[in-house]
């Protein structure tokens, strides 16, 4: 069994930002052994987790930042975002299947986190919004691990 | 990679040609612009080429959403063409794949456009 590993950024509120996390997602999660189309999932999560963070959370404002991590811990890949804004309550989050949403323009992010993580989690902080994002290895790519190693 | 578009006309339908990705900032800016554009002239049967398209997020489809509602407010049609298989999954679990007039073959979408 090896030991959890753990890396933290502060990043600026800037859509470049939330560039760079995807990216950082797609790459921690090849490290971490997940198939492609995991990975193209951890990486939208991640995405949309971002853009929550540093559109509607933060709103822009440079004297705000949004702490992104991502921990490896036995098969599980742990990816937590917190920002600094007046905090989302993802219960007040419409449906975006239901049919008098799914023709609207916004609100299909905390949707599209949920259908490709295992697990999301959302925690109120004072000020801001933790979003906790799990994803787990299958046996399949804990076979592919096993025998690159 | 940034989002570009490029469109032509065959037999009254604006082909846009699509390539990239279309995200939130730039990518969703160009889609919005180009179809902005198309309306504002007057030309309301558009096809749009997604075969090009890696990725799309969230911004990406509600823009998609948004140009399909503007170009039917003004009576006019929006099909897509060649999606690739990332933009098709997505489309399916969001539910649009049936709200959107998709289309395989770029000669067939064309005529399928009202005369």
């Amino acid at each position: 069994m090896t030991a959890p590993q753990q890396v933290s950024y502060r990043m600026e509120s800037t859509l470049e930002s939330v560039n760079k996390a995807e990216e950082m997602a797609d790459r921690i999660s090849a490290q971490a052994g997940f198939d492609e189309d995991t990975r193209g999932g951890i990486s939208m999560a991640v995405r949309e987790a971002m853009i929550n963070a540093v559109l509607h959370g933060n709103a822009y404002d440079p004297a705000k930042s949004v702490n992104l991590s991502f921990e490896q811990n036995g098969g599980e890949l742990i990816i937590t975002i917190t920002d600094q804004g007046k905090g989302l309550d993802p219960v007040e989050v419409p449906d975006p299947l239901a049919p008098e949403n799914l023709m609207k323009q916004s609100g299909r992010g905390i949707f599209l986190m949920r259908a490709f993580m295992d697990e999301v989690r959302f925690r109120k902080l004072d000020p801001g919004t933790e979003i906790t994002l799990i994803k787990r290895l299958q046996n399949n790519d804990l076979d592919r691990q096993e025998a690159s190693t | 990679m940034s989002m570009k578009a490029s469109t032509r006309q065959v037999d009254g339908v604006t082909i846009v040609d699509l390539s990239g990705r279309i995200t939130l900032g730039e990518g969703s800016v160009v889609l919005r612009d180009t179809v902005k554009d198309l309306l504002g002239k007057g030309q309301k049967k558009i096809l749009l080429n997604l075969g090009d398209v890696s990725y799309i997020d969230s911004s990406g489809i509600g823009e998609l959403v948004s140009a399909f509602t503007s170009v039917r407010n003004q009576g006019g049609e929006l099909k897509l063409l060649h999606l690739t298989k990332k933009v098709h999954d997505l489309l399916q679990i969001t539910k649009l794949y049936t709200v959107f007039d998709i289309k395989d073959d770029e000669a067939a979408a064309i005529t399928a456009f009202s005369k």
